[in-house]
């Protein structure tokens, strides 16, 4: 699975992401929102790291800040050797080029009144690896690569259905052969008898392109199923960070464990012998978060020593971390 | 559509992709959502109905709009004269006729000329934002402050001679503030899509972003405007004839024709009430084209019919 | 006897592109204190049932054009719509959750007052005891400090807190059905696992039976006792829990359960097996079963008999397809 873990792909350390709130007309910065607040993580070679957790856990900032779509508060991106958290955006282009995005929405993130092709062509024409003239027969290869029909590259996206247009985001993530590719719940728009096809795709791809992945839902089936790895965040940081079957077999953190058993399983018999963790309370607000463990309010095991300090990740043996001083 | 997956794993390929809706002809979908409605029909035919009267005015004018003909002055409407003849005994059919070449010359190039400053204001004010922002945003609202008829009876007034570009300089001006306006605003609403996100993913740059994703999603929309905005233009110019600041006298306009009339209301109404009759036409027939272009254009639509 | 029991519901919408049969001879009951689920993916008709139930289909373009709802013994599609008959049912003794509970809250009224107006209509409550019930209920949902809350607006309010809100409204005339139409679909896994819990206590507590229509299979499997599953505007299976999702025998209900993935399967054991094609365009379809074109079971009599009827194939388990995945 792992073979060369030397092979990173990625290697973010200490990322922060705070959001100003500004108020009044001199934008007069009130408070921030502590999106992402000091996470590390890698990403090894061909391999499929998975972020899950519940809206607002920070798992979309931190791919965003990833693509450097916002600049980060503080920490690195190490990416192909270099830090480009801080990079300027002239010199951000070539690593572009080696990052594809797939976005959740197929309906919002294709261009309405852009051809398909057009649309997946437009990488290879940004970065220059295509000409106009054989840029037609690159999108067509793509097209049959995800599984579209290339007779259909001049239509518009509202022509297609919504696991197409998925497919259209996948073929336009592949063009330039990233050698990183970041999925943000690419599913969860998707009906569910599509989701299935879209999840064997990016499988097959991952298989034949040697794809590496790093795929975010809040939906820990589909992550467990897909990852390799998987990080669990909340409220800005990771939780735990294990190897896909340990973290479902053992985990370790008291919220992967109600996160866990708040999923439900479609087979009732499997369902009466499962006991709920039902957590208390409510996620905290981002600007104001608890002090220590952010989630030692909702924590059945906490102790005063919780809200006291933030417990680091560590290491409890082969590849698995967890953040709570309490296991 | 139905074929049957074999294998146990069937290849991609069999996933739906003749499934995808049946293809139509992007004219056949136009003239389809254009034409289905009976409205939108009826505007069009009015539109080109005007067209066709401005090219062709020389031929179809029964008489010469601006030879004064004072024997049969303020006539009522005969075989000889359709629509009867104003104080100077002018065929009211031909001017009306004539007429039809001002409003289209002013309406056109007034609102062009706007929509083109107007819309690249906008666009450079969503887009980058921050102090460009302001500044356009400001200058926009100043524009917007002053009465747009006391602004164009300025420069009408300030460039004496009341020649026809002035006029149109004069009705353009009025409209960039709108069009600035509504072209940041749209802007600003198609910049939250995820697809202009994917573009600066992808590496696009600022303005490549700005026109080949900003620009076509937020144009359409106002193209409903700028159609309008033809027949808001022209009845500017009316106003600014019937001030007696616009075209100027003998030339055909309608908004001069009805200020002419307007002293004969009582006893001559046709001379003023046509050509009023005529630039609401018009002005009906540009929103319900624009109405139905907007319909046409959406690619939305495109699948479903 | 039944509570309610729908029989052949027939609700049609006439489109610009033609006839759209979203509910297309439906029909389901539900008993006394009984949980039941209706799952099937986005257009297959399970919202437009429970809203023809409800008669709130907006009309045109729809209409409900045959079957019957009897309720109380009394058939609703009989009652006007917005008459006064169906007025004093809507509302009281059948009650809605909405999926998104932003837009079915009315955001300038304060919780109190949308509490009280139902008391107060239905109930002939008044003011003060209205303001107490509405405290009482707000307690019963696990809204906190609810003597304080009940006077904040709904924007005051986080997502899974104005959801209990809503669970709230339902409750408040004693119902004697409540239809909850995606109720956690917008809320995250563990306050979905906290509504749900929430609901099932309650409508156990309180003798009402409880309808929960949703895409998500898992939703259902802990708390349902009968499960219906809707395809393209019609019930294709229907059965107890434990058959429909541990013996499943229409092959779109098998389809379905194999396309998702498992929690606890190691990555890279087993590769899912979608559901090809597209889900049906309602729009003038065909006779023939709509699941056709994406069957693998298919047999010729498929191809040429029209959409089969539900039939028994084992005690209280009905499906309509000529194959039964286990009987072969």
């Amino acid at each position: 699975m792992d073979t060369s873990s030397n092979d990173k792909v990625m290697k973010v350390e200490n990322l922060k992401m705070y959001f100003p709130i500004t108020r009044g007309l001199l934008r007069r910065k009130v408070g921030e929102i502590k999106a992402v607040d000091d996470i590390s993580f890698e990403i090894n070679k061909n391999e499929t790291l998975g972020l899950v957790g519940e809206s607002g856990c920070g798992k979309t900032t931190t791919g965003r800040c990833i693509l450097r779509l916002y600049e980060p508060t503080s920490g690195s991106i190490i990416f192909s050797g270099n830090d480009i958290s801080k990079m300027p955006e002239r010199k951000l282009k070539n690593f572009r080029r080696n990052m594809g995005t797939i976005f959740q929405d197929p309906y919002g993130s294709l261009n309405p009144r852009q051809s398909a092709g057009g649309i997946v062509g437009d990488p290879l024409l940004v970065h220059q690896m295509a000409t106009k003239r054989d840029v037609k027969d690159k999108v067509a290869e793509l097209f049959r690569i995800v599984g579209l029909d290339p007779d259909m590259m001049d239509r518009v996206p509202h022509e297609f259905s919504g696991g197409q247009r998925q497919r259209i985001g996948i073929a336009r993530a592949l063009a330039c052969s990233p050698s990183l590719i970041i999925c943000d719940e690419p599913i969860s728009a998707l009906d569910v008898s599509i989701q299935a096809q879209i999840i064997n795709l990016l499988e097959e791809l991952q298989e034949k392109l040697a794809l590496t992945y790093l795929f975010i839902a809040h939906d820990l089936a589909v992550v467990q199923h897909i990852s390799d790895r998987v990080g669990v965040m909340y409220l800005g940081r990771i939780m735990e960070i294990a190897e896909s079957g340990e973290l479902y077999e053992n985990p370790l953190h008291p919220y992967t464990k109600a996160l866990l058993s708040a999923i439900p399983i479609p087979d009732p018999v499997a369902e009466k012998t499962r006991t709920r963790i039902v957590l208390k309370g409510e996620v905290p607000s981002p600007v104001n978060p608890p002090p220590g463990c952010h989630f030692h309010p909702r924590c059945q095991l906490a102790i005063p020593e919780c809200s006291q300090a933030r417990p680091p990740l560590r290491d409890v043996g082969s590849g698995h971390y967890v953040a709570c001083i309490r296991v | 559509m139905a074929e049957k997956p074999e294998s146990s794993t069937p290849s991609v390929d069999a996933m739906g992709i003749t499934a995808a809706p049946p293809r139509r002809s992007e004219w056949r979908r136009f003239s389809r959502v254009f034409f289905g409605r009976k409205l939108y029909l009826i505007g069009f035919i009015i539109v080109v109905i005007i067209f066709l009267a401005a090219i062709f005015a020389p031929l179809i004018a029964p008489y010469d709009p601006i030879k004064n003909d004072l024997p049969s002055r303020l006539q009522n409407p005969s075989t000889e004269h359709w629509l009867g003849t104003d104080q100077l005994g002018r065929d009211i059919l031909s001017r009306i006729i004539y007429g039809t070449q001002i409003s289209l010359i002013i309406g056109f190039s007034a609102v062009f000329s706007s929509a083109i400053i107007g819309a690249l204001m906008g666009l450079a004010a969503a887009h980058f934002g921050g102090w460009v922002f302001a500044v356009i945003m400001r200058v926009a609202d100043v524009l917007m402050a002053l009465p747009a008829i006391i602004l164009m009876m300025l420069i009408a007034g300030m460039m004496k001679g009341g020649g026809i570009w002035i006029v149109v300089f004069a009705l353009s001006f009025g409209g960039i503030a709108p069009m600035c306006r509504m072209m940041c605003g749209m802007a600003l609403s198609v910049k939250q899509n995820d697809y202009v996100l994917a573009g600066r993913a992808i590496g696009m740059s600022n303005w490549r972003i700005m026109l080949t994703q900003i620009f076509p999603n937020a144009f359409p929309p106002l193209i409903v405007g700028l159609t309008m905005g033809i027949g808001g233009v022209v009845l500017g110019e009316a106003g600014l004839s019937f001030l007696g600041i616009g075209v100027q006298a003998p030339t055909p306009s309608w908004g001069g024709m009805v200020m002419d009339g307007q002293r004969f209301l009582m006893t001559n109404p046709l001379i003023s009430t046509l050509p009023g009759v005529a630039i609401m036409l018009l002005v009906f027939g540009f929103n319900m084209v624009g109405d139905g272009i907007r319909d046409a254009i959406d690619p939305r639509l495109r699948g479903v019919i | 006897m039944a509570l309610l029991d729908v029989q052949d519901l027939q609700t049609y919408f006439h489109t610009e592109y033609g006839l759209v049969k979203a509910a297309d001879k439906v029909s389901f009951h539900v008993n006394q204190g009984e949980i039941i689920g209706l799952v099937g993916e986005s257009g297959c008709g399970k919202s437009v049932s429970i809203l023809s139930i409800m008669r709130l289909i907006p009309s045109p373009p729809g209409e409900t054009v045959g079957g019957k709802v009897i309720f109380e013994g009394k058939d609703l599609l009989k009652f006007e719509a917005n008459g006064p008959q169906m007025r004093a049912i809507r509302g009281s003794k059948l009650t809605m959750i909405f999926q998104e509970p932003m837009t079915s809250l009315n955001p300038v009224l304060t919780i109190s007052r949308q509490l009280t107006e139902t008391l107060e209509l239905h109930l002939d409550m008044d003011k003060h005891s209205a303001r107490e019930r509405a405290i009482e209920l707000l307690r019963m949902v696990g809204v906190p400090d609810a003597a304080r809350r009940v006077d904040d607006y709904p924007h005051q309010f986080s997502g899974g807190m104005r959801q209990r809100v809503m669970i709230a409204i339902a409750l408040s005339c004693n119902p004697t059905i409540i239809f909850a139409d995606e109720p956690t679909t917008a809320v995250d896994v563990t306050t979905q696992a906290q509504l749900l819990e929430l609901m099932k206590d309650l409508v156990t507590r309180l003798d009402t039976s409880l309808v929960i229509v949703t895409h998500n299979l898992g939703v259902v499997a802990r708390y349902a006792q009968r499960i219906y599953v809707m395809y393209a505007g019609r019930i294709i299976e229907s059965g107890l829990s434990e058959n429909i999702f541990n013996h499943p025998r229409h092959p779109y209900t098998v389809g379905l359960l194999n396309s998702v993935p498992k929690l606890g399967e190691r990555h890279g054991t087993r590769k899912l097996i979608p559901i090809y094609g597209l889900p049906p365009n309602l729009i003038n379809m065909p006779t023939t079963c709509a699941f056709l074109p994406r069957c693998t079971e298919k047999i010729g009599k498929c191809e040429k008999e029209p959409w089969p009827e539900l039939r028994a194939v084992d005690k209280d388990h009905y499906i309509s397809c000529y194959v039964d995945i286990k009987g072969k």
